[in-house]
């Protein structure tokens, strides 16, 4: 029964996402084609120049001396083929730079939203439990001052608390270069490295989370249905957990899917920040060295990643709640 | 019982026999429409003021403004300009309160005509992306069919896109000027009012007043944005705290990144420059947080106290 549910879902979601990759694919082309430059010119600037006949024959070549609608439809059948162009910044092809990028992020951004999402929302049931009480007030004020700090700050002060101060962790970096460490030992090095970036991208969305959590727990607990459960002499942490605290969570698992996109461009200055070799710092690399092909092939990637995460929340929402049917009688 | 309620009736009567409303002297009863006029406009800054958070916010956001406002005044001269010793820490020589930076600017100076910055793109950019997102919602929601179809999957690729990388785009692309840096952060602000808005005026659109404006022979987007869209303005208006705090953190980040505007003072480049001596002089990146910290916070205080005030209207009415 789930499982036919999730397929149809998954069917109809799948049939969405077509017309809007294809919008942004337009969008992608026109930003390439107002930018300075073409593709010749950045594989020249990567190779280090060529004469007028060979720039001529290369542009005839890759179809760029064709008016806007071949060009565009090059360009598609270039994508279909899995090419995103040439990265004068690096010399490689953009799809070989831009997946060897991609783990770093997606690491960073899975323990952002592991950490959000756990600490939120246990937290947020703590302040629910008891709206108006003084630990709710504490906690939620603290919530409001951590949603407004810029995570890039939030990242340096950390830096200047737990590195610098005390040499606790280190303050930039995926891993140690060169240290030549395996398996287990690799990984707890780049955990090390991981904690004050998860952290400075994370503890905003905490924020987010929590208040989201608190706030649906508050309105909650007027609903019939918790009354009812009252009056049947449930009480204590299992009408909490059970009725209260499980109906608040659909919305953050909601947010959690919105937010996707908003935490990719979050991880750009966080990345930055901490020198973490991943997509956002790849993205501000391509702005800063006018590298057009490849900021255009991040934003690609990037919103292939949102559109996968979206359908990702999108089908645990359909085994979470019941109500979310196929349309066609679940 | 029948006795109580001819008691009552006689009672009203006896009122009005007693005050009757023509006999009033003349101002008393414009004095009184005035009254009511007046105490409606300032009922509701009276209810904002009365949520703690209105308060706080709206006390915040004016130092804010006025300290944006008088930046000429109270630092005068170019905040570039050096006037100092490199690296004096906060408190150490009066003349620089807080200090110099890398290359003897004073920090204080920086901080006031930051603040300027800060403002003028955040509110710049939010009144942008509002304007974008309300036509578009307005002509979406009113025309429905495949005008409301096209520009909604439109606004889903936007969302797709990470907001700060379309921003990023735009400015390598156009270069990095104040127009620009406000249209980019726009570009990715628009489309929560534009569904908000939608979603209001399909609500409203099947009114009668809607009807009684064709029947008159307006046409459809003279109905829409001067008839439809009025009453569909207020939970939008919400949505402007909420898009104003975002803009001041994109804004921060990238001129962080180094893609401000490179002939103003602006708290992400502050933080930025104050990062290459980080270990020295931590409060060189410290302190322009703080300022962005609490503009985020006043704005966001400011927004949650006009919702409680709003809410508190609609439980009274």
């Amino acid at each position: 029964m789930a499982d036919h549910r999730a397929f149809t879902l998954l069917r109809r979601r799948l049939l969405g996402v077509v017309p809007v990759f294809a919008i942004v694919v337009l969008g992608a082309f026109a930003l390439l084609e107002s930018a300075p430059g073409d593709a010749v010119d950045a594989y020249l600037a990567g190779i280090g120049g060529g004469d007028a006949a060979q720039v001529a024959a290369l542009r005839a070549e890759w179809g760029l001396d064709q008016g806007p609608l071949p060009r565009f439809l090059a360009y598609l059948s270039a994508l279909a083929r899995l090419d995103l162009g040439w990265s004068s910044a690096f010399g490689r092809p953009v799809l070989d730079v831009v997946l060897a990028r991609l783990p770093n992020t997606l690491l960073l951004m899975g323990m952002a939203t592991l950490l959000a999402l756990s600490l939120g929302s246990l937290l947020g049931i703590i302040c629910g439990a008891r709206p108006g009480s003084l630990h709710d007030r504490t906690i939620s004020l603290a919530a409001i001052a951590i949603y407004a700090m810029p995570g890039f700050w939030l990242g340096l002060v950390l830096i200047v608390a737990f590195s610098v101060e005390r040499r606790w962790l280190p303050s930039g970096g995926i891993e140690t270069v060169a240290s030549g460490l395996t398996g287990w030992d690799r990984a707890h090095d780049i955990g090390r490295h991981l904690v004050l970036p998860v952290l400075a991208l994370g503890l905003v969305y905490m924020a987010l989370y929590l208040r989201l959590m608190r706030d649906g727990m508050a309105e909650l607990w007027a609903q019939d249905f918790v009354r009812a459960a009252r009056a049947r002499g449930m009480a204590g942490a299992r009408l909490v957990l059970r009725h209260v605290a499980r109906n608040a969570l659909l919305p953050v698992v909601t947010m959690l899917g919105l937010q996707s996109a908003s935490m990719l461009g979050g991880s750009v200055v966080i990345e930055s920040v901490f020198a973490i070799p991943g997509l956002g710092r790849l993205a501000s690399e391509a702005v800063a060295r006018r590298d057009t092909p490849l900021l255009l092939g991040v934003m690609l990637l990037s919103a292939m990643v949102v559109m996968l995460v979206n359908l990702l929340v999108d089908l645990a929402y359909a085994l979470l709640d019941p109500r979310v049917g196929s349309g066609t009688g679940g | 019982m029948t006795s109580k309620q001819d008691s009552s009736f006689s009672e009203e009567k006896e009122a009005k026999r007693l005050f009757p409303l023509d006999a009033a002297p003349p101002g008393a009863r414009s004095e009184k429409f005035f009254g009511s006029f007046f105490q409606k406009r300032t009922s509701f800054l009276f209810r904002l003021l009365a949520t703690g958070e209105g308060l706080a916010g709206l006390a915040l956001l004016s130092a804010l403004v006025a300290i944006a406002l008088a930046a000429p005044f109270l630092a005068p001269g170019d905040p570039l300009a050096i006037k100092g010793d490199p690296l004096l820490r906060p408190w150490q020589n009066m003349a620089h309160p807080l200090g110099t930076d890398r290359l003897g600017r004073d920090v204080l100076s920086a901080l006031i005509h930051g603040a300027r910055t800060t403002l003028l793109v955040a509110v710049s950019a939010a009144a942008a992306a509002l304007g974008i997102g309300i036509t578009i919602g307005t002509i979406a929601g009113f025309l429905g069919g495949w005008v409301d179809e096209v520009l909604m999957r439109i606004a889903e690729a936007f969302q797709t896109v990470p907001a700060f990388l379309l921003t990023l785009a735009l400015i390598s692309v156009t270069g990095p000027r104040v127009p620009t840096i406000v249209l980019g952060i726009a570009i990715g602000a628009w489309m929560q009012p534009a569904r908000i808005t939608r979603a209001e005026i399909l609500s409203l659109r099947e009114r009668d007043f809607v009807a009684a404006a064709r029947v008159i022979g307006m046409r459809p987007l003279e109905i829409a944005f001067r008839e439809v869209l009025p009453n569909a303005l207020t939970p939008v208006v919400s949505l402007a705290a909420v898009i104003v705090a975002a803009a001041v953190l994109i804004e921060a980040a990238l001129s962080f990144l180094g893609f401000g505007d490179p002939n103003r003072v602006t708290w992400g480049s502050m933080i930025a420059e104050g990062r290459t001596v980080l270990r020295r002089a931590p409060f060189l990146s410290i302190i322009p947080g703080i300022g962005l910290v609490m503009t985020v916070l006043a704005v966001h205080l400011t927004g949650q106290g006009v919702a409680k005030a709003l809410r508190t209207r609609r439980h009274m009415a």
